[in-house]
């Protein structure tokens, strides 16, 4: 078999990519927009396409607790949760990432309250970058379907052990409707055998995991948990290429670079967006502009040297935040910024702080600041930070 | 009936299961695990959440659980235990069994979500609540299970309050209103009893909830060589009570004629120094309510 086609949600193709993958425990809440992701997978449970066993759990605490209890004992474990339930979760990251556990979750990227709101942006998983585990953002249902089964095999890579966080933007990729390839199981199979483990509780030889360190040892086991997300890095680029090797698509490492060769300006997105920009790109291109694209996949591990290979000639970045640091500026934007002082000439960058609880992103407002930064030739505005279509003008 | 080696005092195994701790001298918190553990045996996966069994049995690279052991969340035992228990079944593994030793503030107050989800589901875990009536990791803080009257660091005795809330939340009948297969409560005063119900929680195929009384000399302020003594004194005086949940009824396992005085029990513990002759006759009005019902409605049996 070498899969089928089928139209459907963003949703239902990580459900889809979930059941290939051949997990043996899910614990999940319902929240907007994943429902769906939970509502099939009790389905698949239930009528025995998927042999797991299925945890309804009262909460999103109890949700992220109940996988970090499975895969302490060696069972492929899979949540779903997004915004609010993420926030709920957020005891049981650290547990989950610092005890080594490779669990992999879907988030449904929603706001934050308050103000209360169910539609998309990133201020839920951008709150939670330190929390140890692995973050990708997909661009469409077909990534989110394959960037699962890739994420279990990147989780679980002994070198790795560290959870991984897959983002799809809420409502806006999780109700959508594509044409999406669903791999056959026997690919599947082949690219990702079942999880084996001897870091996990056994009958014949007991252990005790999630322990506690003092001043005496508390360091040693943070370097080693960010040296295990830093090899994340070449691990995650080998599992796109094998999984080009068997499916047919790949995704690049930590980033995609979309026409950025000669650019001279980029726009840095992550998720959804990443589409409306790409036709943006091709359009101004076609007028001649030299203008490209970073799609940042991954923002832990963070794709610090995609950044410095970034070439000389580009002379602004902008980078699109849908989400805000108060007091400060958009986190995508800081974690650009920071990679940037690494190179011998840094470019000029604007931070676009838009797509906020769900309002549009249109093209238009993609070619004003492609043409902001082509016009500003390497010199940054004072006020780096703007927001995109804001009622008033900015301050 | 169950054909499981019956455990008592003389086939209790000699198998350490948690030792090497950093307990106080006289915890009653590390006895009832310890109990629990040699009746449970090596085949089991724990959790134990922020409390002192885990913060005396998780420092490494010291390592007293001689049992697969899971320091959690504070408010996670229970659903830490769900996932065990789903584990064991999706990996194939057999004659296993999953266990949480959380304190009672961990079960009564922020645990208690999360046992009543699992308790909901009737996965099959053993929880056990070893009560010391307060916050004692932390310093002696008072918990939904503090009784009236105690001293504690936030129910300060003095001239505005006079110690902690006068009610001491039923978590036994809290459990029961679940409609669980199996609960008990029971004291480390009364080991074989406890014992017992260990055994047949571990048989029990559906969730189950032991809830122990476990002194603390340290936040009681209580010799540390009178635990078991006051963990049977307080049984005596009819403030506890030894009994069982099962099949939707109540049965009662002890039933002294005469209680023992409520005030000699009071006054040899420092946690009580503030308690008056009123709180004193509360505490037995209190009591003879509960045993008034518990004798009317419950299955009594002899003392």
């Amino acid at each position: 078999m070498t899969g089928s086609k089928e139209f459907i949600s963003g949703n239902e193709a990580v459900a889809m990519g979930v059941r290939l993958a051949r997990p043996g425990v899910i614990s999940a809440y319902p929240i907007s927009p994943q429902t769906i992701v939970v509502e099939k997978l009790s389905e698949y449970v239930d009528d025995g396409s998927l042999a797991a066993r299925y945890i309804r759990v009262e909460s999103e605490h109890s949700a992220i607790s109940a996988a970090l209890g499975a895969s302490a004992l060696g069972a492929r474990t899979f949540t779903a949760t997004s915004s609010q339930g993420l926030l709920y979760m957020v005891e049981g990251l650290p547990f989950v990432s610092g005890g080594r556990f490779p669990v992999v979750m879907m988030n449904a990227n929603r706001t934050i309250a308050v103000p209360w709101s169910i539609f998309n942006d990133h201020n839920d998983s951008l709150l939670l970058l330190n929390s140890g585990w692995m973050q990708v953002y997909v661009e469409d249902a077909q990534e989110g379907l394959d960037v699962v089964i890739q994420a279990f095999r990147i989780a679980e890579d002994p070198t790795v052990m560290t959870p991984v966080m897959v983002n799809l933007d809420g409502f806006i990729l999780t109700h959508t409707y594509e044409l999406v390839t669903i791999p056959s199981q026997d690919q599947v199979d082949a690219y990702l055998p079942p999880y084996a483990t001897d870091h996990k509780m056994t009958l014949e030889k007991p252990v005790s995991l999630c322990i506690g360190a003092g001043p005496d040892w508390q360091t040693e086991f943070r370097y080693q948990q960010h040296g295990a997300m830093l090899r994340a890095g070449a691990v995650i680029r080998k599992a796109d290429r094998e999984f080009g090797d068997i499916f047919g698509r790949t995704y690049g490492g930590l980033t995609e670079m979309y026409r950025c060769d000669d650019a001279e300006a980029v726009l840095v997105t992550l998720g959804s967006i990443t589409n409306t920009v790409r036709a943006v790109v091709d359009s101004l291109r076609a007028e001649g502009r030299k203008v490209g694209l970073v799609k940042i996949r991954y923002m832990r591990p963070f794709p610090l040297e995609d950044f410095i290979g970034l070439g000389d000639q580009v002379k602004a970045i902008g980078v699109i935040d849908k989400d805000i640091s108060y007091g400060y500026e958009g986190t995508v934007f800081s974690n650009v910024n920071s990679a940037l002082t690494r190179r011998r000439k840094i470019p000029a960058t604007v931070n676009y702080i838009g797509g906020l609880a769900g309002r549009d992103i249109s093209k238009k407002n993609i070619e004003t600041m492609y043409r902001e930064l082509l016009d500003m030739d390497g010199n940054a505005p004072e006020d780096r930070v703007k927001f995109v279509n804001l009622r008033w003008d900015n301050e | 009936m169950s054909n499981a080696v019956t455990i008592n005092a003389k086939t209790l195994p000699d198998d350490e299961l948690f030792f090497g701790h950093k307990a106080c001298a006289g915890c009653g918190g590390s006895l009832a695990v310890r109990l629990a553990l040699k009746v449970i045996g090596r085949r089991c996966f724990t959790a134990v959440p922020a409390n002192c069994m885990s913060a005396v049995g998780f420092l490494y690279p010291v390592m007293p659980y001689h049992v697969n052991a899971l320091g959690a969340s504070f408010p996670s035992t229970a659903a830490v235990l769900s996932g065990m228990e789903a584990a064991g079944r999706a990996l194939g593994l057999e004659d296993y069994y999953v266990v949480g030793f959380a304190g009672d503030g961990g079960t009564a107050d922020i645990g208690l979500q999360a046992l009543s989800g699992a308790v909901d589901r009737d996965d099959r875990i053993i929880y056990i609540c070893y009560d010391n009536e307060a916050y004692m990791n932390t310093g002696v803080q008072e918990s939904g299970l503090t009784p009236i009257g105690t001293r504690t660091t936030t129910s300060v005795a003095g001239a505005k309050r006079h110690g902690a809330n006068p009610v001491k939340k039923n978590m036994f009948d809290i459990i029961a209103a679940h409609n669980i297969g199996y609960a008990a409560t029971a004291s480390v005063g009364y080991p074989l009893d406890y014992i017992r119900k260990i055994t047949k929680a571990k048989e029990h195929k559906g969730a189950s909830y032991i809830h122990v009384i476990a002194p603390c000399p340290t936040g009681w302020s209580t010799p540390t060589g009178k635990t078991v003594e006051l963990a049977k004194e307080y049984v005596d005086t009819g403030l506890w009570y030894l009994a069982e949940y099962q099949n939707g009824e109540f049965t009662l396992n002890r039933n002294p004629k005469e209680f023992a005085s409520i005030k000699s029990y009071v006054s040899k513990q420092g946690r009580f120094k503030t308690v008056t002759d009123a709180d004193i006759a509360e505490l037995e009005r209190q009591r003879d309510r509960t045993w008034a019902k518990i004798r009317s409605e419950w299955t009594v049996k002899p003392a």
